[in-house]
């Protein structure tokens, strides 16, 4: 019973111990210390190293406005598709399309994202030469400007998944149905009533994933290198150049950055919070003025036609990237390559089976170990009454909430000094920080949810509690466990810079081929790297459908669990 | 559920014991080291063409000597920099994750100045006595700072442009030409963006092209009036810049996404480093076979890649076998292979058995490469401070225009 009480602390010991770490392995430098550059006591040099940058205002400015920009786009997108569709048949496809749309990594959506819209791209090359007169591409700005426009819309592509599936999640709990009734009785219009009676109870259940999103967007580095401006680049993308620098000093401003990454993170964090309060007020104004349409039919369909934008995107780019590793010669403006074959595959896929056998491993056990930590957290809270606060789901957050480039340097030299040898074992702990929020938060609700009257009947048949664990409750809630554990996968799979930096460059996973190859910019490899690694994320999604049902082939009552 | 949590790598790896290195002029003691080993060499791995001929070097070495290879491909050979200045920075003085890097110009020069290789050990290979010391002094004075045994070369580049003819068929050939030409045709030339390498290389070239007296390159910039040396080369940048690809908002962040783009037809111009790697990317389908290669009036810059092994390394008895079987004739050979890599040999002929320089005899060089004679001499590389300010300053100017 011991062990059991401790699994809250112990869980949040492996999951912010990394983050707490390695937050101080950055601040140090920072700061100036850092003696194998000779750096002994404090010194503002690094900073004034940072400040020095010309291209430090644009570097923060696109930092700021892509994030703000990708969270506010996905959120509005989201909210209007569920407003407009739920508890239709669409909405039933949309969900059945969430799963497939999750589990594409964001190199793989960016790389697919960048050759659809690319001005030799498969759109311009299904326009050309017959209604463009292109007979060679134009000289058009549209992947890398200086905007950031393509890195927000490859953001906004793969983070409205994210969201739609917080949100649907978050949604039984406000009751949705009987609001909706309610006012659609009193003459409201099916998208401003939602808005009205349903959105602010199930906002304040996705604000924690919101801000995941925002502190994401904000910091990204795959998608921002493939997609996003290089003049200059937003400050993520820089801080993880300088700190790959030969010359050894510009590690100290690149910690600097990092810490004033971090510091934007927690500014736009605090301007998102205000902006809440203001839209909250201006909100009840809106709700008590008691108008009961506002275009609505626009509104749905633009909920809808922008959702399908923006899955087809990543479904038609993944499409384009599977025909590249296939591709013969394929020049402008051909829609379609002149040749298929297979030497793509033939030439890369066996280079990649060893990462591919390796990505299996780390992912599956992290996965297992997050799942073990989150089930003994969530029976500990059972067994003892444990009550989970606003504060506890706050930390679970955090790691999602700080950014990675902040950390994850400093965690890198922190375990060389504590003697943690770069390897499986560290890589697989460090995707544990980031695979554990996300199964914990995939399987509260439905653990929590669980009718604990079946507890009470196992136990007055003579159960004990770890009976009724293995033998009631985990069963029933096969099919929730599995699919946290799909989503836990998947999260580790797409982990870069994780494996990069704690890997010490010798843990090779698909994503960490991908992103070496995508710097060539060879879209054949690209193309068996981006499938391959979608390919083993689709299969553990798909295995975590299947299992409930083959297992429970003849009980057709927990298949619904 | 608890059997499966920490795979053995994190046990074993912590009780690895440091042993006294091995001593090259010993061979035969660095042979039986070495079996058994398993060498990480952090390369780059962004071409697939290197990729291959890596794998098939480890194979090679594997088969033979009992050394097993896992490359570990970067997005840059300075986060092999990084890992190794990190370990020294944890105190980790053996033991250490990188066994052989892939390396030249400033990273080797800032590895070298802060002290994080081992060596001397490059000359005492047995292959070095084939290596072309008088004809190519490239492969002992690295961007003009002296190797001192501490890396081994294992293959020249020099530079190229490389051009469709079906576009292009008759390209520019000095850089106010260059320029001539992009201005009559805006959009179709770009270069890699500095800070990589083959951009700086661009840099370089032109400031080749545009110098009264090259001599002063080799000299460190501190030592020269360097505000009055680049003055034509930013003037011509200038000029150059708004008939770029993109208005030159953008660049494409490596040399190889150039092949890309000449393939989808969005450039006709491109730079390279390697005399071979149009004829290698024609062979793979990666551009059209109307490609051909050509070099500047007046020369173009050429260096060496070598490979070095970090002060801390784990298995520096393999990576010294490793490194010795990149300098035989038959992996030298296999390197200069177009269908392969494409990569210009260091060895000398004269030095070579007539068996072995029949291997090179007989290789077909591929429909875009340049014989020797028609590539030229190489030009130095400038002394590394030169990359350093001219990158410093390119990315001041145009790196951050917004």
């Amino acid at each position: 019973m011991r062990p059991l009480r401790a699994a809250p602390l112990l869980t949040l010991l492996v999951m912010l111990g990394p983050v707490a770490a390695g937050l101080l392995g950055t601040l140090a430098p920072a700061l100036g210390l850092f003696p194998a550059l000779g750096g002994t006591g404090p010194s503002p040099a690094p900073f004034a190293a940072l400040a020095a940058w010309p291209g430090l205002p644009g570097a923060v400015g696109l930092s700021v406005t892509t994030g703000l920009a990708a969270t506010v786009l996905s959120l509005v997108l989201v909210t209007l598709t569920v407003a407009g569709w739920q508890g239709t048949r669409v909405m039933a496809a949309l969900e059945r399309a969430l799963s497939p749309l999750l589990s594409v990594p964001h190199a793989a959506a960016a790389f697919g994202l960048a050759f659809l819209i690319a001005p030799s791209g498969w759109i311009a090359r299904g326009l050309s030469p017959w209604a463009t007169g292109w007979e060679r591409p134009p000289d058009l700005l549209i992947v890398q400007d200086p905007w950031g426009l393509a890195m927000v819309a490859g953001l906004v592509a793969k983070e409205v998944p994210f969201l739609l599936l917080m949100t649907l999640a978050a949604l039984p709990q406000a009751q949705p149905a009987r609001r909706l009734t309610i006012a659609r009785s009193l003459g409201y219009g099916r998208v401003t009533g939602w808005l009205k009676a349903v959105f602010p109870s199930v906002y304040a259940q996705v604000r924690l994933p919101v801000y995941a999103v925002l502190a994401y967007s904000m910091t990204v580095v795959d998608v921002a290198i493939i997609l996003g401006p290089a003049t200059p680049p937003p400050l993520s993308v820089q801080v993880v150049r300088w700190m790959a620098d030969p010359d050894l000093t510009l590690r100290l401003p690149a910690a600097a950055g990092a810490v004033l990454q971090l510091g934007l993170v927690l500014a736009a964090l605090g301007l998102w919070r205000l902006g809440e309060i203001g839209a909250g007020r201006l909100g009840r104004a809106w709700a008590e003025g008691g108008a009961r349409r506002h275009g609505d039919g626009v509104a749905r369909a633009l909920g809808l036609g922008l959702a399908a934008l923006s899955a087809g995107a990543v479904i038609a780019g993944l499409a384009g990237l599977g025909l590249w590793s296939v591709a013969g010669l394929w020049p402008f403006p051909d829609a379609l390559p002149a040749g298929m074959s297979l030497t793509g595959w033939a030439r890369h896929a066996p280079g990649l089976a060893a990462p591919a056998l390796d990505t299996v491993w780390i992912a599956g056990a992290a996965t297992a170990l997050a799942l073990a930590l989150a089930l003994a957290c969530l029976e500990a809270e059972h067994r003892f009454g444990l009550s989970p606060g606003a504060r506890s789901l706050w930390l679970l957050y955090l790691p999602l909430l700080v950014p990675q480039v902040a950390f994850l340097p400093g965690l890198q030299t922190f375990a060389l000094v504590a003697g943690v040898d770069a390897g499986m074992g560290a890589v697989i702990l460090g995707h544990l920080v980031f695979v554990l929020p996300y199964v914990f938060l995939s399987l509260a609700a439905p653990w929590r949810a669980w009718d604990a009257r079946h507890a009470t009947v196992a136990a007055a048949l003579g159960a004990g509690p770890g009976a009724v664990f293995w033998r009631v409750r985990l069963p029933m809630l096969l099919a929730p466990v599995l699919t946290a554990a799909a989503v836990g996968f998947a999260v580790s799979v797409g982990q870069y810079l994780p494996t990069l930096l704690i890997g010490g460059g010798r843990v090779q996973t698909l994503t960490t081929e991908a992103v070496a190859l995508a710097s060539g910019g060879d879209r054949r490899a690209i193309g068996v790297a981006a499938l391959m690694q979608t390919g083993v994320v689709v299969a553990g999604f798909a295995l975590a459908l299947t299992v409930p049902r083959l297992a429970w082939a003849n009980r057709r009552g927990m298949r619904a669990a | 559920m608890r059997s499966i949590m920490f795979p053995a790598a994190l046990g074993l790896a912590l009780a690895a014991p440091a042993l006294a290195d091995p001593d090259p002029a010993d061979w035969p003691s660095v042979l039986a080291e070495a079996r058994g080993q398993t060498v990480y060499w952090h390369a780059w791995g962004g071409a697939t063409a290197t990729n291959d001929f890596i794998r098939w070097a480890g194979d090679a070495v594997e088969d033979r000597f009992g050394v097993r290879v896992e490359h570990v491909k970067l997005a840059d050979t300075a986060d092999a920099v990084s890992r190794v200045l990190a370990e020294k920075t944890a105190g980790r003085d053996a033991g250490g994750a990188v066994d052989l890097i892939w390396i030249n110009g400033a990273n080797f020069a800032a590895m070298k100045q802060a002290g994080l290789l081992f060596g001397p050990w490059a000359e005492d290979l047995p292959n070095w006595a084939f290596v072309d010391v008088e004809g190519k002094p490239a492969v002992t004075a690295d961007f003009t700072v002296p190797t001192e045994g501490l890396e081994a070369p294992w293959a020249m580049a020099q530079v190229v442009f490389y051009h469709d003819t079906a576009r292009l068929p008759d390209p520019p050939r000095t850089m106010p030409a260059l320029l001539d030409w992009a201005a009559a045709n805006p959009g179709r030339f770009t270069y890699p963006q500095p800070p990589d390498f083959l951009g700086t290389t661009f840099l370089k070239q032109a400031l080749y092209g545009l110098v009264d007296d090259p001599a002063v390159l080799q000299q460190p910039a501190e030592a020269v009036d360097y505000a009055a040396v680049t003055a034509p080369l930013w003037a011509f940048l200038d000029d150059l810049t708004p008939h770029l690809w993109r208005q030159g908002r953008a660049w494409p962040q490596t040399g190889p996404r150039q092949l890309q783009l000449m393939a989808d037809g969005e450039i006709d111009l491109a730079i390279s480093f390697s005399p071979g790697e149009a004829s290698t990317a024609i062979a793979n389908g990666q551009l059209p076979d109307t490609v051909r290669t050509y070099v500047l009036d007046g020369g173009t810059i050429g260096n060496a890649s070598f490979v070095a092994i970090p002060y801390n390394a784990t298995a520096k008895a393999g990576a010294m076998v490793l490194a010795d079987f990149l300098l035989s004739p038959e992996a030298q050979a296999r390197a200069q292979d177009p269908g392969v890599l494409g990569y210009g040999t260091v060895l000398a002929m004269e030095k070579l058995s007539p068996e072995d320089r029949a291997r090179f005899e007989a290789l077909e060089l591929g429909i875009a490469t340049l014989s020797p004679d028609q590539l030229g001499p190489a030009l130095p590389e400038p002394h590394p401070s030169w990359m350093t300010r001219i990158e410093a300053d390119w990315q001041a100017r145009f790196g951050v225009a917004r």
